[in-house]
């Protein structure tokens, strides 16, 4: 089972319930960080890293002497990242998507594949959980190629039928959506402040049509209004648990604690909360994450 | 004309309820809400839409089922996984494909159709602190990062044609895509991060960003009373990089008090964290060359 804790508004709460959750799971689990841009949840579960690797994709190299500047590349190229002007070929690695197509295109074969670094992938254990994380390289623009490799890398380690948790980028678009597309149940995390439940709406709407259980999980209970509740009630969507608003849960969260380990209370919260997702994804019926 | 970005990093350190407070604050300017995926600026503002204009960006393939000769050329040649046979012939998946063209040009029964794609909306809005250039992504749709371009550039215009010294963006959480567009122009990235682990592991991401760009760069620590030694940390790092550290700001239920009446916290009784919030903006106009 493949559960992401994901979100609308940043800094609800995911790292928080996904370092938690990960923490108190009754099997064999791993705890995957696929907010590559911000990367955090190493700094909850202090894992030992056991290896890394960098990341790259699929970008063209020229060989200027073949080319006849027919501008097939950068006619079929929708990315402006392979242009053409008169006399003179140029590629712009950073705007290049990896789809082949110019390389495909090309009459003279003066395209082959080069590459560019998306990021570095590292995996290691935390106590006993497993731990697989992506992080972008400063100044790279795109994070779903890096997220593709760091969920292929996660099917390998998958192979014996453990469970893995994502953690996910926040906001609702293509990042957010390739982080939790190949998941089995969905943990939307909220505050219930006019922020949280503005965003948490937008999520539900990207996330709706993947045709996944979510569940909503609200963090800081207490504080701001009870319009969350209400649309919760309206899209018939479970609130799965609740974490009281506390200042003591703000600073211990702000010394690095992982706040299922704080008070016997809290870890009941994670484990009433772990037990309904495996609810969620009806057990018997794993799903492989696919190749995106 | 200058132009300002409240970024973060790591998201939900504030960076909405300051810009919304520092948007009461300034004098002659433009607003402009970069964060096009989850925008939250609307909330505090209120804004009245003057102009509403829909955004078009990129293309997706379909594939007509009836010329489809079934080959299955399209999804060897797809990079990203999108094109799948589902029993009734070849599908593409809207929310893998990446609008490349590669499918649609190699296709040798011309069965795939191109049709552009409809993102978002954007509008310029007016407030009772001045204008406001605002969008919203679609849930799930891509191309942020153009999206933010279109904003800033219809903000510039508005702030030239009324005469405005200042364009105040507030932007995204991350160092992806929409956060580059963001900085692109910008005089000054001003960062609100929180002393904890993730803020202060974030902040430092978003800084090396800024650097990489060369982009003038200067912090307000938000909450910084959840933990006094981060906050030292935090000091600490600012004065090691040069970063002026504008503010220190008590973690406070007003913020969310002001949110919850569709009010920035400046306009609210005055308090330290108002008081405090205040030189924060006299330190950025001067840091950004306004007012003089």
């Amino acid at each position: 089972m493949i559960v992401s804790v994901a979100s609308g508004k940043g800094g609800t709460g995911k790292t928080t319930v996904a370092a938690s959750l990960a923490t108190i799971w009754d099997g064999p689990v791993l705890g995957v960080d696929l907010d590559v841009e911000e990367p955090n949840l190493h700094l909850f579960l202090h894992p030992t890293i056991a290896g890394s690797e960098m990341a790259h994709m699929m970008v063209p190299t020229l060989e200027e002497s073949r080319c006849t500047y027919c501008g097939a590349c950068s006619e079929l190229c929708q990315f402006k990242a392979i242009s053409v002007i008169g006399q003179l070929i140029l590629t712009f690695p950073e705007m290049c998507h990896g789809c082949g197509g110019c390389i495909a295109v090309c009459p003279e074969k003066a395209i082959s594949p080069g590459q560019r670094e998306l990021g570095e992938i590292s995996w290691g254990v935390a106590g006993g959980v497993g731990f697989l994380a992506g992080r972008l390289r400063v100044g790279e623009a795109m994070s779903p190629p890096l997220m593709r490799r760091v969920k292929a890398r996660l099917d390998q380690m998958l192979a014996n039928g453990e469970d893995a948790i994502i953690d996910a980028p926040p906001g609702v678009s293509c990042p957010a959506v390739n982080a939790v597309m190949d998941s089995d149940v969905i943990l939307l995390v909220t505050e219930p402040t006019p922020f949280g439940v503005y965003d948490f709406q937008l999520a539900w709407e990207a996330f709706t049509p993947l045709k996944k259980p979510m569940g909503a999980v609200i963090n800081r209970a207490g504080l701001g209004n009870d319009a969350i509740y209400r649309f919760c009630q309206e899209k018939g969507l479970a609130i799965l648990a609740e974490i009281p608003y506390d200042r003591a849960i703000a600073e211990a969260y702000a010394r690095g604690r992982v706040i299922a380990t704080v008070s016997p209370g809290l870890k009941a919260i994670f484990v009433s909360l772990r037990d309904q997702i495996r609810d969620l994804a009806k057990p018997g019926q794993p799903r492989k994450a696919a190749h995106a | 004309m200058r132009e300002i970005i409240i970024i973060s990093g790591k998201g939900g350190t504030g960076k909405t309820s300051l810009t919304g407070a520092f948007a009461h604050l300034a004098g002659n300017k433009v607003i402009c809400d970069l964060d096009v995926d989850a925008p939250d600026l609307h909330l505090l503002l209120q804004p009245t839409k003057e102009r509403l204009q829909e955004f078009y960006s990129g293309h997706e393939a379909q594939i007509d089922g009836e010329i489809c000769d079934g080959c299955g050329l399209c999804a060897t040649m797809c990079q990203f996984g999108a094109i799948r046979e589902n029993g009734a012939g070849f599908a593409v998946d809207p929310v893998r494909c990446e609008g490349c063209k590669v499918c649609v040009v190699f296709c040798p029964a011309a069965a795939i159709g191109f049709p552009e794609k409809h993102c978002g909306q954007w509008y310029v809005s007016s407030t009772r602190f001045g204008p406001l250039v605002h969008a919203q992504l679609f849930p799930g749709a891509e191309n942020s990062g153009r999206l933010v371009m279109v904003l800033k550039q219809q903000a510039r215009e508005l702030a030239k044609a009324q005469g405005a010294d200042l364009v105040l963006c507030d932007g995204a959480p991350g160092i992806g895509c929409p956060v580059i567009s963001s900085l692109s122009g910008a005089h000054l990235a001003v960062a609100v991060t929180e002393p904890t682990p993730s803020g202060r592991h974030d902040l430092e991401r978003v800084a090396a960003l800024c650097r990489h760009f060369q982009t003038a760069f200067a912090v307000i620590i938000n909450k910084y009373d959840l933990n006094p030694d981060e906050t030292a940390r935090i000091g600490v790092f600012c004065h090691d990089e040069s970063y002026p550290v504008l503010a220190r700001l008590p973690h406070d239920p007003l913020v969310t008090k002001a949110m919850v009446q569709g009010l920035v916290v400046t306009e609210l009784p005055e308090s330290d964290f108002s008081r405090e919030l205040g030189q924060a903006w006299s330190r950025i106009e001067a840091l950004a060359g306004l007012g003089r």
